[in-house]
């Protein structure tokens, strides 16, 4: 162990350490094992709680926070590696104190007590705490009993057996030789109408009226392809606020008109 | 060979050799695969007269979480103790905390066993559980993070030689906190 083959002293508090506070519960060579086996502050805290043999609700603060804080700074005088955790504790512990040495203004709401969060979360922690040694307790599984069991037998070589009649075979082929061809030759084309044209178009038409039905945008010769892309067209001048897209309630028909905005 | 007289060393065979507890139905599968239709209760019945045969052996049956399983009676662990020493069942304070809160508030994220354990839970804690395989992440909580929600799995209940959650130790009753704090005096 470090702490037994160590031949200076620890500082504490600036001062080599040669003798151990007297209100401290673990010797200091003990307190690396000890630590190792706290899984974290509340347990210390629990620790120092139950060894004083104290309700928890009787917790007597400004003691237990010197305590604590004592522990963590012999632990640092020790170059005990403190996880933040244990700092965290501290500074709670230490607001808590504070708070409680604060006298309470007579109109002021009644406060809680100050410890009352401190105590609900260290109640329920001991309850986990205290159920988890119970299941540690539990037989357990290559440490308390073992699982029976044997080596395997050789195993026989189970070639595949199928079973298939000639005939069904002879259907199977056919489905498979019949199965519709799903990969077809395919080829991509350009297309034949750009939409920037179509843009182009629209807007000199819109140059010379400034309202214009949609069926003029396209020739009827142009097919499907001819409409999407005048719809297109439209869409992208609407979007970008050169034209607005109208259309009466009572007809089907959809108007183009300039906004006026140019577009060069 | 008759198969009624010779359905309990069937079932014995397979507890010996599949490595893992069996349901009843898996074993009536295995069954049926050699063409043996077996009804469950005859497999039960099967089980009892195996159990039956171990009474006086150092075996003995039982049902966990998983299905049934042939184990050695807890008696003989001591003798064997020594070829499994190798200290990996030896689980930290640490980590039986974790795998107990998991266990009683499932689902749970990592905040949540933080905000009870008051210290960070570390990856090597949950990675050696996941490991384990004694927990098991159960979807994400909606919640800024999507922080991962963790729940036991069943091979932890096999692993204690339980058969469900409720086999557990009871939780300790909540003490009334607040209530006993209402009547501290504000000092």
């Amino acid at each position: 162990m470090k702490a037994q083959t160590q031949l200076e002293f620890p500082l504490f508090k600036g001062e080599a350490l040669t003798q151990l506070p007297e209100d401290l519960f673990i010797p200091p060579e003990a307190l690396e094992i000890y630590l190792e086996d706290f899984s974290g502050p509340m347990d210390v805290l629990l620790y120092l709680i139950q060894k004083k043999d104290i309700d928890i609700l009787d917790l007597d603060l400004s003691e237990i926070t010197g305590q604590y804080i004592q522990y963590i700074e012999l632990m640092d005088a020790l170059k005990i590696e403190l996880a933040a955790d244990y700092l965290v504790m501290a500074a709670t512990l230490a607001q808590i104190k504070s708070r409680m040495l604060i006298p309470q203004a007579e109109e002021e709401e009644v406060e809680q007590d100050p410890r009352s969060e401190l105590i609900r979360r260290l109640q329920e922690y001991q309850r986990f705490k205290s159920v988890s040694e119970s299941i540690s307790n539990l037989p357990r599984v290559d440490r308390d009993f073992f699982i029976a069991s044997a080596a395997l037998p050789t195993f026989k070589e189970q070639s595949p057996v199928i079973n298939i009649s000639a005939i069904e075979l002879a259907e199977i082929f056919h489905t498979a030789s019949t199965r519709p061809k799903f990969s077809a030759h395919h080829e991509i084309r350009f297309e034949e109408l750009s939409t920037q044209d179509r843009i182009a178009l629209i807007l000199s038409i819109l140059n010379k009226s400034n309202v214009i039905q949609f069926f003029q945008t396209y020739q009827k010769e142009e097919g499907k392809q001819g409409v999407v892309v005048s719809l297109l067209a439209s869409l992208d001048l609407a979007k970008d606020g050169h034209v607005e897209l109208i259309q009466n309630e009572d007809s089907n028909q959809l108007y183009i008109k300039s906004t006026n905005r140019g577009f060069h | 060979m008759n198969i009624s007289d010779n359905l309990a060393n069937i079932v014995e065979s397979i507890l010996f050799g599949s490595g893992r507890p069996m349901r009843l139905s898996e074993i009536k599968t295995l069954l049926s695969t050699q063409n043996i239709e077996a009804e469950l209760p005859n497999i039960k019945i099967a089980m009892n007269s195996l159990e039956d045969r171990f009474a006086s052996s150092a075996l003995e049956i039982k049902e966990v979480a998983s299905g049934y399983r042939l184990q050695i009676r807890n008696e003989y662990g001591d003798f064997l103790y020594p070829l499994w020493n190798d200290n990996s069942n030896r689980l930290s304070k640490a980590l039986m905390e974790t795998v107990s809160i998991i266990a009683y508030k499932q689902p749970v994220t990592r905040g949540d066993i933080e905000d009870i354990r008051g210290v960070s839970v570390s990856s090597q804690i949950i990675r050696s559980l996941l490991d384990r395989e004694w927990i098991k992440a159960a979807g994400y909580r909606d919640v800024p993070g999507r922080p991962t929600l963790y729940e036991t799995t069943k091979i932890f209940l096999n692993d204690l030689n339980l058969q469900t959650l409720n086999d557990l130790p009871p939780l300790p009753e909540a003490l009334p906190a607040e209530e006993a704090l209402d009547q501290l005096e504000v000092g």
